[in-house]
């Protein structure tokens, strides 16, 4: 038998005291008065202790009788109607007050220029160099490996071309170069294809970004919609609009 | 052509070209037979020669090939580059008889709301005036005194929509808890139950018109749970649900052929039969939201039988039995009617309206572009020859009423517009906004007529008296306005 068990085997085995009820009652209803009778009585450290743990102990339960008492009188706030009435082409809409679309402007202003936008796909897993770029050798021997071919869709601009294959570090194939993207736009559901004109930020590494490689999570350009598949893999770009 | 030259003495010779010109009316029916003018004909002369055909003594406009007479046919053929040597067509349209006058000062604001106020509507006749409000009452005004009649109480939530009955015997209103009360004018009390049935707010209500049943017995309402409904006012219960649409129903218009028409927040516009419910066409092709309708015969399915050439200064009730009202009413629609069938407008967020010929056919019949921000209300004017776009890019936008050709933009406002009005002539429109100023346009020279300030805050409602005496407004300032001449 455990150390700790031996009240509790006594009482099962033999039951209660005959008074035990009555006496466990008395003594709780004197404990309210021997706790006041402490609290007036102490002195010193030990009562600055004591009375600042039992202000606390007294806040909490007044918290948690009003909380109690709230619940009773709620009906008396359904029938006020609330303010602020606007007529039915109005109620959809969001009216912004005036006093918020500047500050609202400043902020967006602020955001921009840090680079950070309110994306749909916050965390995306990013992709290391191996996966990225593949190492193509060069030479007569095949030895030199200073060349890398991107593995992932590309985005380039208009004017680009080439720089001379033998300087030319980033290979960029033209089967993996895409021009358009398919954007939905997230309120409407409605998906367009609309012509990229530039890859914003990739978040896997800024390389990736002078680069114009493509994938999942990208920021690309045109009215800013980031893409959320694997265009390698599919063949095509979707992309979701930033509103 | 013919030179008809004088040679007199201390007279200096005149030469007057001439030209064979053919009257038609607008739907290309030609009018006697070519007969030859001067060339510096004016358009009053013209307008001697129309009368003395026709024996109708009505003021008309003349159009050679769009472009309005205005001073005389000769300066405006040499504008258009027309040879002189063939007959030239010169289309006429009537114009309404009566002028209205443009309203320049408010003779009252009208206290007593103790919220914003969201609506307002003039009876058919012009003869009672009623405002609902964010205040949940819907309150009568006597117009001859200008002071409060009635207070409706009853609603218990914003009252964002009402709606008169084309006898104008009773009120309808349709509230953010998705109620609809019907109130009496005269008496002010609610007239039979509470119609119950939407489960989200109302957006808008419109009755049938008056020429299909006189009692006005029948009321369609449309709510943010994508449903409508047709309720039977008599009995006091939901005659039809008509479902179909996936997002909030904004607008339905019943038109006069007994075909109802509604907008949505789905981007479509369906088109149902009253008779029984079922759904006729879907008109697809806006890219956000149908926010508004207009019917080409808005203006006469909501006056019904009152003519507003008949209007005296004290607006009365429609007198005669219910089969005299029938044919009047069914008389006027059939008259701005015309020939072909009734014509749709549909304003959208995505800054376009489209121009529709819903009886016919699926495809629209234009697409009139041009707003920079959302279509907030579009109105044909009463007498279909005009349509005026109200939008939040602070213009308003008129465009031509049978082809959707756009003519004029009239700015001034500077904040976007929320509603307007047409007076009964279709000469003048008055147009709210939330720059708390109303503006009077005069749509001929496309200018300006009158700028009418006084409201202390955002203008949400806006309406013409049909009988073109009084122009009431009602905004976010809790008071509700009056202007007159």
């Amino acid at each position: 038998m455990p150390q700790n068990e031996h009240i509790e085997l006594h009482r099962k085995r033999h039951g209660y005291r005959l008074d035990h009820h009555e006496r466990k009652r008395k003594k709780e209803s004197r404990e309210v008065h021997e706790r006041s009778h402490k609290a007036r009585k102490m002195i010193g450290l030990k009562a600055k202790l004591y009375h600042k743990q039992r202000h606390a102990e007294k806040i909490q339960m007044k918290k948690t009788i009003k909380m109690h008492e709230q619940r009773k009188s709620k009906q008396k706030d359904d029938d006020k109607t609330p303010e602020g009435a606007v007529p039915a082409y109005l109620l959809d809409r969001e009216g912004q007050s005036r006093a918020k679309v500047l500050s609202n402007m400043i902020k967006q202003k602020r955001k921009e220029k840090a680079g950070k936008w309110e994306v749909p796909l916050p965390k995306v897993r990013a992709q290391g160099e191996t996966e990225v770029l593949k190492v193509i050798r060069t030479g007569k021997r095949q030895k030199k490996a200073w060349k890398r071919m991107v593995t992932k869709v590309c985005f380039v601009g208009d004017g680009f071309t080439r720089k001379p294959p033998k300087y030319e570090r980033f290979i960029r194939p033209m089967g993996l170069r895409f021009k358009k993207a398919h954007v939905t736009h997230p309120e409407l559901k409605a998906t367009f294809c609309l012509p990229i004109l530039g890859v914003k930020k990739n978040p896997s590494s800024s390389l990736y970004t002078t680069l114009g490689v493509i994938t999942k999570g990208t920021v690309i350009w045109g009215k800013y919609a980031q893409v959320t598949n694997n265009p390698e893999n599919d063949g095509c770009i979707n992309a979701v609009l930033l509103v | 052509y013919v030179r008809a030259s004088r040679a007199d003495s201390g007279r200096m010779s005149v030469d007057v070209e001439r030209v064979l010109i053919q009257l038609q009316d607008e739907t290309g029916e030609v009018l006697g037979s070519p007969f030859d003018v001067p060339l510096d004909i004016s358009p009053d002369k013209l307008q001697l020669v129309c009368n003395a055909l026709l024996q109708k003594p009505v003021p008309y406009l003349f159009f050679v090939k769009d472009a309005e007479v205005v001073s005389s046919l000769g300066s405006c053929v040499q504008e258009l580059g027309l040879e002189t040597e063939q007959v030239l067509p010169v289309v006429y349209q009537p114009q309404a008889v009566f002028r209205v006058r443009a309203v320049a000062r408010c003779t009252s604001s009208l206290e007593g709301h103790t919220e914003a106020v969201i609506s307002v509507a003039f009876s058919p006749t012009g003869k009672y005036l009623a405002s609902g409000s964010g205040d949940t009452t819907v309150r009568f005004w006597d117009l001859s005194t200008e002071t409060p009649h009635h207070t409706a109480r009853g609603h218990t939530h914003w009252v964002l929509s009402i709606a008169w009955s084309p006898d104008g015997k009773k009120l309808a209103s349709g509230c953010k808890n998705s109620q609809i009360f019907l109130w009496d004018p005269i008496t002010g009390s609610q007239i039979g139950k509470t119609l119950t049935g939407h489960t989200k707010w109302i957006t808008w209500l419109c009755w049938e018109p008056l020429h299909l049943n006189p009692e006005c017995r029948y009321l369609a309402s449309t709510s943010k749970d994508c449903s409508i409904r047709i309720w039977d006012t008599v009995l006091g219960r939901c005659d039809k649900i008509l479902t179909g649409h996936t997002h909030s129903v904004t607008c339905v218009k019943w038109g006069g052929d007994g075909l109802l028409y509604t907008s949505s927040q789905d981007r479509t516009i369906k088109v149902w039969r009253a008779k029984d419910g079922v759904q006729c066409r879907t008109l697809q092709g806006h890219a956000h939201w149908v926010n508004t309708l207009a019917l080409s015969t808005d203006y006469v399915l909501r006056t019904g039988a009152f003519e507003p050439a008949t209007a005296t200064i004290n607006p009365q009730d429609l007198t005669g039995s219910l089969d005299e009202i029938k044919e009047k009413a069914l008389k006027r629609y059939n008259s701005v009617r015309g020939e072909g069938h009734e014509r749709l407008v549909s304003g959208s967020d995505d800054f376009t309206m489209f121009l529709w010929n819903p009886a016919e056919e699926k495809k629209p019949v234009a697409r009139l572009t041009g707003h920079q921000a959302l279509v907030n209300e579009v109105l044909f004017s009463p007498d279909t020859r005009l349509i005026a776009s109200a939008s939040f890019d602070k213009s308003i936008k008129i465009w031509d009423g049978k082809t959707g050709k756009y003519l004029n933009s009239l700015r001034g406002h500077v904040g976007p517009v929320y509603q307007v009005a047409w007076s009964a002539d279709s000469r003048l429109l008055v147009s709210g906004s939330s720059d708390s100023t109303l503006k009077v346009w005069d749509i001929k020279k496309g200018k300006l007529n009158a700028d009418l300030p006084g409201h202390a805050d955002e203008v949400f409602a806006v309406d013409w008296s049909p009988d073109g005496q009084r122009v009431a407004s009602g905004g976010k300032d809790k008071c509700l306005r009056i202007w007159r001449k």
